[in-house]
Formats: structure tokens, C-alpha cells, sequence
């Protein structure tokens, strides 16, 4: 069922003076397999706005991964149209896909974090790739761990935190560059149901701040809970959600 | 927070926080991976050595041949060999380009016969042809004709043997074996870095997880060619040392064993051969990090 985004952020001065929101995502008729295999995702279409917020739910296999991998072109749709933030991912040179993706936070479902690097370190790491100075962000690293209530897990390595603080980590790592786009897979199905509420928080927080977010899960009671609009996946094809 | 001891644990670790190695800095396997750069690196360094050596005897070779000359006597009209040599010398001395001319005595031209006659067994009315040396001025020698015309002119009968033939096929097989020993440094040159592509292919794929972290994260191709690169060329960098220390002290053994001349007059290794080899790590390095940015380059295009 759709439902109108309760949490719609404009992400500038300027597009508080439009009427309407500027789409960050659209996917027009996108169908994808792997191989020679069967479409996981059929006839797919839907167009989100910026500041928008929205769960992309369905039952395991449904494709709903495959969807996020499309968005941050980690796959390439074998039909159909997807544009991001104005741009056209099928024919994006492979040159620009870095400065596409500092635009996308990516929150993995298996959390994806560096192992052999310090809690530090993978939340710096989108900075860091940006090409900034460390001194120039490392006070701003320290307060996001802080905000994901890592504060005094700094220099903890990944492998000794819990599978919340990993989630949480993995958070902060996504939105460290201030992303135009969150994609979130499962962030809470690794968690139990109160820390799996936390994170919703940080994630409607970040909303407030700006950014349109998008997170797969298959927690239908936190999504009811949420009042936000949903996007639903059945066999690969959007039986729910907004439209074109 | 107003001095160090008073800052909390938290705010200190930021305050001394550098940013940790994106790609984790090494593992069990690279050890091996060393071990066979350095073995590379010292058959390098060895042809690379033969290689100096080879030019080096080809040059003092032919120049002793160039800056001499034989004159073969034969005495003619009821004339003493001897004499006639003696004649020879006399006559040649005086043309210009020769610094020196020797005849050489009965005995020493049995000397050179000696490795193919035997000690003893010359009889002493056997006629045994008299030698004169020349020593030729290096700069500005006479030609074989200059020679043969004052021989002539003295009405003296002998053969001018001013090497010409002998250089020819000293200068020959002295490039091929230097040739040799410079095929034999890149064919190794060529499979340190076969090594190094194949070892930096393996990594990505062992790797693969933190490669598509940092993709995703907005890393270029060439930043993520870039940390394989650096961590390769350190590697690489150790083996080179190894290697060439290992060269350096094989060329040294080599050089005290035979003295002055090497352990062979026919490849003389001199001392400044082994310092030649002090670019080797530097060289073996750049090398390393060529081929594994190139490899991981192809590979990281060729994903998606």
C-alpha cells in the first residue's frame, strides 16, 4: 500500500520554494536477471523524491537486494531506465561512477565493514576517499560514532563489537558523507526488536536532515510501526508503492 | 583538555588518530611471495653482472689485440733465423705507430709450440719460425701494410698477423654472451613482474569484499590499482634488497676467488659490477608496482 511520505525534506534553500519535489530516483520498467536465469525484478517502476522516506518490503527472494544493487550500480538493469539524480546509470561512464556513489550511502545487509581497520577508520572512510585531510574531519568522525552511541568504541576493531554496534557502525560509515541517498539492506535484521527501533530513529533523524532514504526489510510490524511509506516486492515485480 | 594528561581517552585518540592501511598490509602467503622475487631478483642481478663483465673482458680482449701485432719470419739466403728476426725487429721498430718490437728467441718461440708438441721433443736442427712482437701505439696504430712494406723494403720474408681475423670473433662472442646474459636479466625481469600481476590478481580476488566496500564507497579504479600497487612495490622492495645482497656477495666471492681477474680471466668481475647492483631494489620496485597496477587495473575494468 502507498502511502504519501510523512517525512519529505527538502534538500536546499531552493527547492523549499518549489511546489513540488524534485525526483531523486526513478526506475522506469526495469527488469533484471543474472545470467541466462529468470528476471528477479519485472516491469519495475517507481520514482522517489528527494527527502523522501521509504521501506522497500517484501519476502526473502522478492528482489529486493537486487533493487538496491541497481540504485548504486553495483548491477545493470537488462531492461528498462534508471535515473539518478538526473543521470541515466545505464550509460554513466565508468569514470564518474565514484562521484555517483560519494552521493549514495550503503548500508549492507552482512554490515561489509573493514575488518582489519579500527571502528575510527570505517567511519572515515567515505571522507577519506573524497580526498579530504584527516585533520579536517576527524572531530566530525568522533561526534558521528558518538551520535550511533559508539562514543567509547573509537578504536575497537569490527570484530569485537556486537551485532548492533556492527549495524550501528555500519550506519555511521553510510551517512559519514552527508549522503543525497541512504539504501539500507535489512539494517535491522541483525538486531533485536529495540535496538532494530534505535536505528529507525537514526535513520528518521538523518531524514530530517535532508536525505531521502530508502531501507529493504521484511519487518513488517517495524514498518507498520514507522507510518512510513512502503514499497512492496513480490516476485520481483512492485505490487505497492509510488508511482512513475 | 588542556594538557595531554588531562585529555580523556576518546579525545587523545582522535587527536593522534592517522588513518589506517586500506588494504590490509599482508598475509601468511607473503612471505612466500618474497622469497621468490628475491630468487628473481638474484639471477638478475647475476646476468646483470655477467652481462658487465662480458663487455668488460670483449673491450680489454680486443684492445690487447689491436695494440699488438705478430711478424712470423722465415729466413731466407743462407741467413740465421735468428738474425733474420733480429733484422725484422730492427725494421719495423722504426716505423711509425710501433712502440716496440721484440724478437723473440729460439726458446721462446718453443715455449708457444710447447701445448701442442710437448715439453723436449723439438729437435735443435728442426726449423722453428721466429716470432716479433709489436707493441702498437694505442692511438694511432700502423696498418698491416705499413708493416709488410718496411719488412719489404729490408727485403725480409715474413707474415703480418695484426689480429683482424681474432677480433672479429672475440668481438662476436663477447656480444653474445653479453647478449645472452642481457636476455637472460629481462626474460627475469618478465617473470618478476609475471609473479607480481599473478600474485596482484589473487589478491584482489582474496580481497574482493574490501574492494567492493571501497568501490561503493566512491574509490576510483586507479586509488584501488594504487593501494595493490604501493603494498607490492614494498614487497617487492624487501626482495630486491635480498636479492641483490645475495648477488653482491656471489660477485664478491667470485671476484676474491680469482684475484684480479675474477675466477676466470675469460669473465672478470670487477668491484664496480656489484655496485651497479645498488638500483636493484629501487628498480625491482617499480617494476612490481607497474605490473600490479596494470593487472589490477585490467581486472577492476573487466568486474563491471
Amino acid at each position: 500500500m502507498s502511502r504519501k511520505p510523512s517525512h519529505t525534506f527538502p534538500a536546499s534553500d531552493a527547492d523549499t520554494a518549489r511546489a513540488e519535489p524534485e525526483p531523486v530516483l526513478n526506475f522506469a520498467g526495469v527488469g533484471l536477471r543474472y545470467g541466462r536465469g529468470e528476471e528477479v525484478l519485472r516491469e519495475v517502476s517507481f520514482t522517489l523524491d528527494a527527502g523522501s522516506f521509504h521501506f522497500l518490503t517484501g519476502p526473502s527472494g522478492a528482489g529486493k537486494s537486487s533493487l538496491l544493487k541497481l540504485i548504486y550500480r553495483a548491477e545493470r538493469p537488462s531492461r528498462g531506465l534508471i535515473t539518478l539524480f538526473g543521470q541515466d546509470l545505464q550509460v554513466l561512464p565508468r569514470s564518474q561512477l565514484p562521484l555517483l556513489r560519494r552521493r549514495i550511502g550503503v548500508v549492507f545487509q552482512e554490515f561489509r565493514l573493514l575488518e582489519h581497520l579500527s571502528a575510527f577508520d570505517n567511519v572515515a572512510l567515505p571522507l577519506r576517499l573524497a580526498g579530504r585531510a584527516p585533520k579536517s574531519y576527524r572531530d566530525d568522525v568522533a561526534e558521528m560514532l558518538a551520535w550511533v552511541g559508539l562514543g567509547s568504541k573509537l578504536h575497537a576493531m569490527p570484530a569485537t563489537l556486537s551485532g548492533g554496534e556492527k549495524q550501528r557502525l555500519a550506519i555511521a560509515r553510510a551517512v559519514m558523507g552527508q549522503p543525497d541517498i541512504l539504501l539500507a539492506d535489512e539494517p535491522t535484521g541483525n538486531v533485536d526488536h529495540e535496538m532494530g527501533l534505535r536505528i529507525l530513529r537514526l535513520f528518521v533523524e538523518l531524514n530530517r536532515l535532508g536525505t531521502t532514504v530508502l531501507i529493504a526489510s521484511h519487518d513488517q510490524e517495524l514498518v507498520a510501526r514507522s507510518g512510513m511509506p512502503e514499497l512492496r516486492l513480490d516476485q520481483g515485480r512492485l505490487t505497492a508503492g509510488a508511482a512513475p | 583538555m588542556s594538557s595531554p594528561a588531562g585529555q580523556n581517552p576518546a579525545a587523545a585518540f582522535v587527536k593522534a588518530w592517522t588513518p589506517g592501511p586500506l588494504m590490509p598490509r599482508g598475509d601468511a602467503r607473503d612471505g612466500g611471495l618474497v622469497f621468490v622475487i628475491a630468487v628473481l631478483c638474484f639471477f638478475a642481478c647475476v646476468s646483470a653482472v655477467c652481462a658487465l663483465a662480458a663487455d668488460r673482458a670483449a673491450t680489454g680482449w680486443t684492445a690487447q689485440l689491436r695494440d699488438s701485432a705478430t711478424v712470423l719470419v722465415r729466413p731466407s739466403g743462407g741467413e740465421s733465423a735468428d738474425a733474420a728476426a733480429a733484422r725484422a725487429a730492427e725494421a719495423l721498430a722504426d716505423v711509425k705507430g710501433v712502440s716496440e718490437a721484440r724478437a723473440l728467441e729460439r726458446e721462446q718461440a718453443a715455449a708457444l709450440l710447447e701445448p701442442w708438441l710437448g715439453k723436449g721433443v723439438l729437435a735443435d736442427d728442426l726449423p722453428v719460425p721466429r716470432l716479433v712482437t709489436l707493441d702498437l701505439d694505442p692511438k694511432a696504430p700502423p696498418s698491416a701494410a705499413d708493416l709488410e712494406n718496411a719488412l719489404k723494403a729490408k727485403a725480409i720474408d715474413a707474415t703480418v698477423d695484426d689480429h683482424s681475423l681474432w677480433i672479429k670473433d672475440i668481438v662476436r662472442a663477447a656480444a653474445l654472451a653479453r647478449d645472452a646474459a642481457l636476455a637472460v636479466f629481462v626474460l627475469t625481469a618478465l617473470a618478476a613482474a609475471a609473479v607480481i600481476a599473478f600474485a596482484a590478481r589473487a589478491v584482489l580476488a582474496t580481497r574482493r569484499e574490501i574492494v567492493e566496500v571501497l568501490h561503493v564507497a566512491g574509490a576510483k579504479d586507479g586509488f584501488i590499482a594504487g593501494l595493490l600497487a604501493e603494498r607490492f612495490a614494498a614487497m617487492a622492495f624487501v626482495a630486491g634488497v635480498g636479492g641483490a645482497v645475495l648477488a653482491a656477495g656471489f660477485g664478491a666471492a667470485v671476484r676474491l676467488a680469482g684475484g684480479g681477474q675474477g675466477l676466470t680471466p675469460v669473465l672478470p668481475v670487477a668491484w664496480t659490477d656489484l655496485a651497479a647492483l645498488a638500483p636493484c631494489p629501487v628498480i625491482v620496485a617499480c617494476l612490481a608496482s607497474l605490473a600490479a597496477r596494470s593487472a589490477a587495473l585490467r581486472l577492476l575494468k573487466a568486474a563491471r
